[in-house]
């Protein structure tokens, strides 16, 4: 074993790898922080549609969710990647296909930690804030959402640490992420075991951060 | 969109008999993946409420490191990382004998024995403390007690969120098409490549997850309306893939 082959190439393996600097369109944390912000937006709206009273948008809402639930995220990437070409009549860049199929995939599941935890909020609270004649959309923004979202964060902290492992699979229509970068150097340098050891190792750290984070904020906001 | 369809090419001349092979390796590979990853589930998942310090934090160790690394970098690791590791003859063995698969059978296993491992705990946890006093009390050993006790009727009230695991499990089964596993995935790419027809093939492939899916989950509500136990059901941890 040896070890020199990250220290030679660290500044490609975590700069270009993980952050996204450098001459390739890449980044685990470019790809990933988007696709949390925009998946969360997106993943809002279908879990309010799928709660909504009209069946025009509970219906589909219910549709897309099992949908995207029932397929690998390996297949809706390549979706994209080959099928996004054939609607455009041109090629997207790589990061374009990436964050769609990842904002759209994530959409889904996150969606339903959305609707969970709309649903966990005890109905008294809905008909008290009713009652005081609040409307429907300021119910949802002043009594729903924030004891929703405290309830909400220990499963959307996971999904968003899945999110990130995901973005891994970012590398298989070559967009160089961490892992990409690893397979870069490895090309090279031939040296496996402590290449894929180390991106485990940084991969590890980001989660167990966003884990420990997510603890102390429920513990705070609890 | 002027995009002609042309559906017969999922079953003219080579590419029916891809997909149906692909369909096979999906399920060998999730199977195999799937029994390493419940015994390995079980066994760390039990560990981790033993009491025990140590044992508890081995297994707490297992988890936490194995869960939170992407399984594409297990895949990565055990297939091109490991074989220099380890011995000369087992490695040729190993090359002859489809190495890629055994790769792909222990990403899997390992990465969703540490799923698995906190379903079960949970499930161990939602049984009341009594049981295992009772079963202490009537002069049975601890591993007595667990294995005739407590990890039969956790097994008993997991059945949901296992199912749920299960499912991740199948669908993650197609990144070992990045270390060459010709499952369904890399079967619907090669039907891309060799007839240009990217739509098709992926609705191939697409439809054959849904209905693997549908088929899985139908079962397994079978299962577990046969083992449930009247007026207990686990809490907590379902979800994400």
């Amino acid at each position: 074993m040896d070890f020199q082959v990250i220290t030679d190439n660290f500044n490609f393996l975590m700069l270009q790898g993980f952050v996204g600097f450098g001459s390739f369109a890449g980044g685990t944390l470019r790809l990933a922080v988007p696709a949390i912000v925009l998946g969360f937006l997106l993943g809002t709206m279908i879990g309010l549609a799928r709660l909504a009273r009209s069946r025009w948008l509970s219906i589909p809402a219910k549709i897309y969710v099992e949908f995207f639930r029932g397929v690998p995220l390996v297949m809706v990437i390549f979706w994209f990647w080959f099928i996004i070409p054939t609607l455009l009549g041109r090629s997207l860049p790589e990061y374009g296909v990436a964050l769609t199929a990842f904002v759209v995939f994530e959409a889904a599941y996150l969606a339903e930690i959305i609707r969970a935890g709309i649903q966990s909020v005890p109905r008294g609270q809905v008909e008290a804030a009713t009652a005081t004649g609040l409307t429907r959309a300021s119910l949802m923004r002043h009594i729903i959402l924030p004891q929703a979202v405290r309830n909400m964060i220990p499963a959307l902290v996971t999904q968003f640490i899945v999110l990130l492992k995901d973005t891994s699979l970012a590398s298989i229509i070559g967009y160089v992420d961490l892992t990409k970068a690893a397979q870069i150097v490895n090309n090279r340098e031939i040296r496996p075991f402590e290449l894929y050891l180390f991106i485990a190792v940084v991969y590890w750290l980001c989660s167990y951060a966003m884990s420990s984070y997510a603890r102390r904020w429920e513990r705070a906001a609890g | 969109m002027n995009y002609q369809f042309d559906w017969s090419v999922l079953w003219s001349g080579q590419t029916g008999a891809w997909l149906w092979h692909g369909f096979l390796v999906t399920l060998e590979l999730s199977a195999l993946g799937w029994l390493v990853a419940v015994a390995l589930g079980v066994v760390s998942g039990a560990l981790r409420t033993v009491p025990l310090a140590p044992l508890r934090w081995l297994a707490a160790a297992y988890v936490e490191f194995f869960r939170n690394v992407p399984l594409l970098v297990w895949m990565f690791f055990w297939y091109f990382g490991m074989p220099p590791l380890l011995p000369a003859g087992l490695r040729e063995w190993l090359l002859d004998h489809s190495a890629e698969f055994w790769a792909g059978v222990c990403a899997l296993g390992v990465y969703h024995g540490a799923r698995f491992s906190e379903v079960i705990r949970s499930g161990i946890h939602s049984i009341p403390k009594t049981q295992l006093e009772a079963a202490l009390s009537t002069g049975l050993t601890m591993l007595q007690a667990y294995r005739l006790v407590l990890i039969p009727i956790a097994l008993r009230l997991i059945v949901p969120p296992t199912t749920n695991e299960t499912l991740n499990l199948v669908k993650n089964s197609s990144v070992a098409l990045t270390i060459g596993v010709a499952e369904i995935t890399f079967q619907t790419r090669q039907i891309e490549t060799y007839t240009a027809r990217a739509f098709e093939a992926l609705a191939a492939g697409t439809l054959i997850y849904l209905a693997l899916c549908l088929a899985i989950a139908t079962l397994m509500g079978r299962v577990e309306r046969r083992v449930a136990i009247p007026g207990m059901i686990a809490r907590g941890h379902s979800g994400e893939a």
